[in-house]
């Protein structure tokens, strides 16, 4: 078991014939992902990589049977892109594209609300269950497989810290980053349920960072309505407040969303958090021993 | 991004917010025209992206000529936080009855644009917020539907207002909610709106901040950044593909990913030194923007050693490796260099930078700051 991808999910990557979509679609096929189709307005016919392209997802799904979508198409097309793949039936959506609209996310996002249908992103690496899957743009080698869920603001961040676990042995069952923008489709919460009810996840990891209040959020549901135990490490304790530090969702305004807030409302929850991302796999290791939380 | 109240206020207008008739003066003398023309008393108002310019006397009412370009000389002569003022809005003062509080956002919890009103106006939201948030009224809408008169009318009702000046409120608010989603704004807020002796509703202060990621369909506003942060080393990264925040430290740092370039810094203070940036080189890096880091991160005379802590994933450490190996070159640059590099293509590049002087290799994150830290100098 793992959540949301595994061994069986068929890809078609939107935007397939671009720099990006070619070259990741090429990486998770080496992975062993099945990636069925790819999609660009206007290039049906073509092949990239053997991959037969289509003019538009629903083409693409009726011919190979796709049920995952990965994104890469440019920002200002990126929200169509969405509808897209939720109009021609896909289950799964995977946005990796930098720099979309918040107005666009808002309105996607009220779109998708209550239908049967997950977007994971905008501006992230995407999922990876190790050994079975990846839909994104990850290094698939610093991966290994595990009892530990892993969910994250940020992408070369999760890299590091995934680098750190496999190193110390510590195996992934399923790492997700969920982006970095304002409003993302699937957020901290609903990982850590899919975490909590899949029998192969035995910890999870959660890496958040500066603005919002998703991470205090998280926090509560874990004092709440988890069992199993969680290891969290915030990063922006020196960003200046007022000014977006990369990801659009990174700033802190009217002085909320410090990281300060972020560590107490985890402590509070009786969450163990890491100073720097060293302590991680330690910290991980006591929690899968029962020695932890 | 922000831009200037007269800026937004232009926006309002388009949308049919009533706003002061005003113009803006980027010299003493042109203030006092401008107030002539308008008539007396009129407000000077210094135009800055920064907020508590009252307090710093940067907002004066003058009631003739010689008191008005007195008033302009000394506030475009004025540092507000730092930022020269270079432009001053001449505004007609209105006769204020009572001042109310209109701002739209993002409810980031709940995904949804938020309209908020109180009639507690004139004082920091936030502050408000803190202190009496009893006083503030919410209403979400619909960002497919925008939000609709009826919405607008029931919160401005809600204001405790005379039906007329209610039902003013109410079309202004549903104009603010418009220029929200229209504007792609992070920001659009009036404080406040004026209510007039003689029962007009006139919007006297405004922000707009504006979503960087929406500026590739806004042109407009793109232009108004482009010349108000002309020259900056924001603006040299922006260029360059880069995201760049300065801070006061010595150790310069360039990392790709935001998250991984935050945790960087927040190492480096961790283990007792001061980082001097934020800098993200983004994804697929090129040697040129390597290069472009470096320049930027040199032209601040504080950095005392350059970390750089580079995770490959789409990112080729060998075009890192290259790129600083050509700045150096290019450059001249003799700061002490400490270098992480992990991932893909990670032994070209170890070869590359092998052949460089001056350079430091790292094998961890830990052992990368710590090492720069050193170089620089040694905790500060």
């Amino acid at each position: 078991m793992s959540v949301l991808v595994d061994e069986k999910i068929k890809v078609v990557v939107q935007g397939i014939t671009g720099r990006d979509g070619s070259f990741h679609a090429k990486g998770m096929k080496e992975y062993g992902t099945k990636v069925v189709a790819g999609v660009t307005p206007g290039k049906g016919g073509m092949e990239v990589d053997g991959i037969p392209v289509f003019n538009s997802v629903a083409e693409a799904v009726e011919a190979t049977g796709a049920d995952v979508s990965n994104i890469y198409v440019p920002a200002p097309f990126a929200a169509d892109a969405i509808y897209e793949a939720y109009d021609a039936g896909v289950k799964l959506i995977v946005c990796i594209t930098e720099g979309v609209p918040a107005a666009d996310m808002t309105r996607v996002y009220d779109f998708l609300k209550g239908k049967d249908c997950r977007l994971i992103g905008p501006n992230c690496p995407g999922i990876i269950s190790p050994g079975k899957a990846k839909v994104g743009i990850m290094p698939g080698a610093i991966h290994m497989p595990g009892p530990v869920g892993l969910v994250s603001r940020s992408g070369t961040l999760t890299y590091e810290v995934v680098a750190q676990l496999t190193g110390a042995s510590i195996g992934q069952s399923t790492c997700v980053g969920m982006g970095g923008d304002p409003v993302v489709g699937t957020g901290f919460i609903d990982m850590l349920k899919l975490f909590e009810g899949d029998p192969e996840t035995k910890a999870a990891v959660l890496i958040g960072e500066i603005g919002g209040n998703d991470e205090e959020l998280a926090a509560k549901f874990i004092a709440d309505e988890m069992s199993k135990p969680v290891v969290a490490f915030v990063t922006g304790h020196m960003a200046p407040p007022g000014k977006r530090m990369g990801h659009a969702g990174a700033i802190i305004a009217g002085g909320s969303g410090t990281a300060a807030e972020k560590v107490a409302a985890f402590e509070a929850a009786g969450v163990p958090v890491a100073k720097i991302p060293s302590e991680i796999p330690a910290l991980v290791r006591a929690a899968l021993n029962g020695t932890g939380k | 991004m922000k831009v200037h109240e007269h800026q937004a206020k232009e926006v309002f207008a388009s949308f049919g917010i009533p706003v002061p008739r005003e113009r803006v003066a980027v010299s003493a003398g042109e203030a006092v025209d401008i107030a002539d023309d308008l008539g007396y008393p009129v407000v000077l108002k210094a135009q800055v992206l920064v907020g508590g310019r009252g307090k710093a006397g940067g907002v004066k009412v003058v009631k003739d000529p010689d008191s008005a370009r007195e008033a302009a000389s000394a506030i475009l002569g004025m540092e507000i936080k730092g930022l020269p003022v270079r432009k001053i809005l001449v505004s007609e003062a209105v006769d204020i009855a009572q001042e109310i509080y209109a701002g739209v956002i993002l409810d980031r919890e709940k995904k949804l644009p938020v309209v908020m009103v109180s009639a507690a106006g004139g004082v920091e939201i936030e502050e408000l917020a803190a202190k009496s948030p009893e006083l503030i009224f919410k209403a979400h809408f619909d960002p497919m539907m925008g939000m609709l008169p009826y919405e607008a009318r029931k919160v401005a009702f809600r204001l405790g207002l005379e039906p007329k000046t209610a039902l003013a409120v109410g079309r202004i608010l549903e104009q603010l909610c418009r220029v929200f989603m229209e504007a792609d704004a992070s920001l659009a807020e009036i404080n406040p709106l004026v209510v007039t002796g003689d029962g007009r509703v006139i919007a006297v202060d405004a922000k707009l901040n504006v979503d960087d990621n929406a500026l590739f369909r806004r042109k407009d506003f793109a232009k108004i950044r482009d010349e108000e942060e002309r020259g900056t080393a924001e603006a040299m990264a922006r260029d360059a593909g880069l995201s760049y925040v300065k801070l006061d430290g010595n150790v310069g740092c360039v990392v790709n990913g935001a998250g991984l370039a935050m945790a960087t810094m927040d190492l480096v203070k961790h283990f007792g030194g001061e980082p001097a940036n934020f800098l993200d080189i983004g994804g697929s890096s090129s040697p040129d923007k390597v290069i472009a880091a470096m320049q930027i991160i040199t032209q601040d005379p504080n950095v005392r050693a350059i970390l750089f802590n580079i995770f490959g994933g789409i990112t080729r450490c060998d075009d890192v490796a290259q790129g600083i190996a050509a700045a150096l070159k290019e450059t001249g640059v003799s700061l002490p260099i400490v270098v992480r590099l992990t991932g893909t293509n990670e032994e070209a590049a170890r070869e590359i930078l092998a052949k460089v002087q001056g350079v430091t290799p790292a094998e961890s994150m830990d052992g990368a700051v710590k090492q720069a830290i050193k170089l620089a100098g040694g905790s500060s």
